[in-house]
């Protein structure tokens, strides 16, 4: 045995740099940017706010409970919302779930203007002008989207825009499963 | 007695410096060691703060919270719109008369471990924190191994030194030989 491993020794350091380039390899691929959020399997934070087309309509967290739904946080100046919003209108037209937006940190008068330009997916809108909402959610960069069940417990969040590959891997089939 | 004179003027001037660079080094660690006040660079987003001591508190609570949007940033250092509102939501809680652990609990409820800069002791933070002492125990085995076979074979030598005129006869036969003699690569 110690003569094979004093034959191998000089292979010593060809492993340890093969061990460190595989975990420099694997960090190739993650993204620092994605932070798990700790909601996931947690009731969704209360919240009340105004809807964004209609000041005045309070939407509470309990108006949803029953329903699965997505809640995407959005705003008129994310530049990244811009490229999900096609996704989203588009999945809007399925009915399969109510999108709710979450029009973060924006203005009235800037966020109805980018619905009327791009199309409307939202069922509603909720004003969450100052962010506190968004903070209750832990968004920390728009488009963020959470998949909520019928308990109000949050099953899925996406951080980053909703692409179709994402959304026929992933959420459609989540979908189908909580609303069985 | 001129070239003295200078040669003893150049020794001066080098202690002076010598002296001065170890001064700037006490001054750096005795800067170091004031790390516990907020650092400098924290006061570079300015807030609105009325009560001085309570703006202080939450600057140095916010020091030790990252940033999400600048993840390289603490929540004090930065100037992120999502920085501004949370350094507001943490002035809000002490505020109400909640504790630092308090305000902290709040984040991490909603952004996770992530947004603390000191991770705290858990299953999966165990490699983070005792990795590098595992490391460098290794070490400190494989030297005392090594050393120990080393003063094995030195004192091998010691006690019997046919052995060791035959290691140094060996040795100067390998010195004055050729090297193709040896064929050290064949």
């Amino acid at each position: 045995m110690s003569a094979l491993f004093k034959s191998l020794r000089f292979l010593l350091p060809l492993f340890v740099f093969l061990a460190i380039a595989g975990f420099l390899l694997k960090g190739l691929w993650l993204d620092p940017r994605e932070i798990p959020s700790p909601l996931i399997d947690k009731p969704a934070p209360e919240f009340r706010l105004e809807s964004l087309e209609d000041p005045g309509r309070q939407i509470d967290r309990k108006d949803m409970l029953g329903k699965v739904w997505l809640l995407n946080a959005w705003a008129s100046w994310c530049v990244a919302c811009r490229e999900e919003h096609p996704v989203l209108v588009e999945f809007a037209r399925s009915s399969m779930v109510p999108i709710v937006g979450l029009n973060y940190k924006d203005t009235r008068v800037d966020g109805m203007r980018w619905l009327a330009q791009f199309g409307n997916p939202y069922v509603t809108s909720l004003f969450d002008e100052a962010g506190r909402v968004g903070i209750d959610f832990g968004v920390y960069a728009v488009p963020e989207t959470f998949l909520i069940d019928k308990q109000g417990v949050v099953r899925f969040k996406q951080i980053g825009p909703v692409t179709p590959e994402l959304l026929h891997e992933k959420i459609i089939p989540l979908i189908q499963r909580l609303n069985a | 007695m001129d070239e003295s004179m200078r040669g003893e003027r150049l020794r001066g001037s080098r202690a002076s410096a010598a002296t001065r660079m170890l001064a700037a080094l006490a001054l750096a660690l005795a800067a170091l060691a004031c790390g516990s006040v907020v650092p400098a660079s924290a006061r570079e987003a300015q807030e609105v703060g009325d009560d001085p001591a309570a703006e202080r508190h939450m600057m140095r609570l916010a020091s030790e919270l990252r940033c999400l949007q600048c993840q390289n940033q603490t929540l004090a250092d930065s100037n992120a719109p999502l920085a501004v509102d949370l350094r507001q939501q943490i002035r809000e809680l002490l505020a109400k008369g909640q504790s630092d652990e308090q305000v902290k609990q709040y984040l991490v409820a909603r952004y996770g471990d992530f947004v603390l800069y000191r991770p705290p002791l858990k299953s999966n933070t165990l490699l983070l924190w005792f990795g590098p002492a595992v490391v460098l125990l290794a070490g400190l085995v494989a030297l005392f191994l090594a050393l120990k076979r080393r003063l094995a074979r030195l004192e091998s030598a010691q006690s019997n030194p046919q052995d060791a005129d035959a290691e140094s006869a060996r040795a100067q036969r390998l010195l004055h030989e050729p090297i193709e003699e040896e064929g050290g690569l064949s």
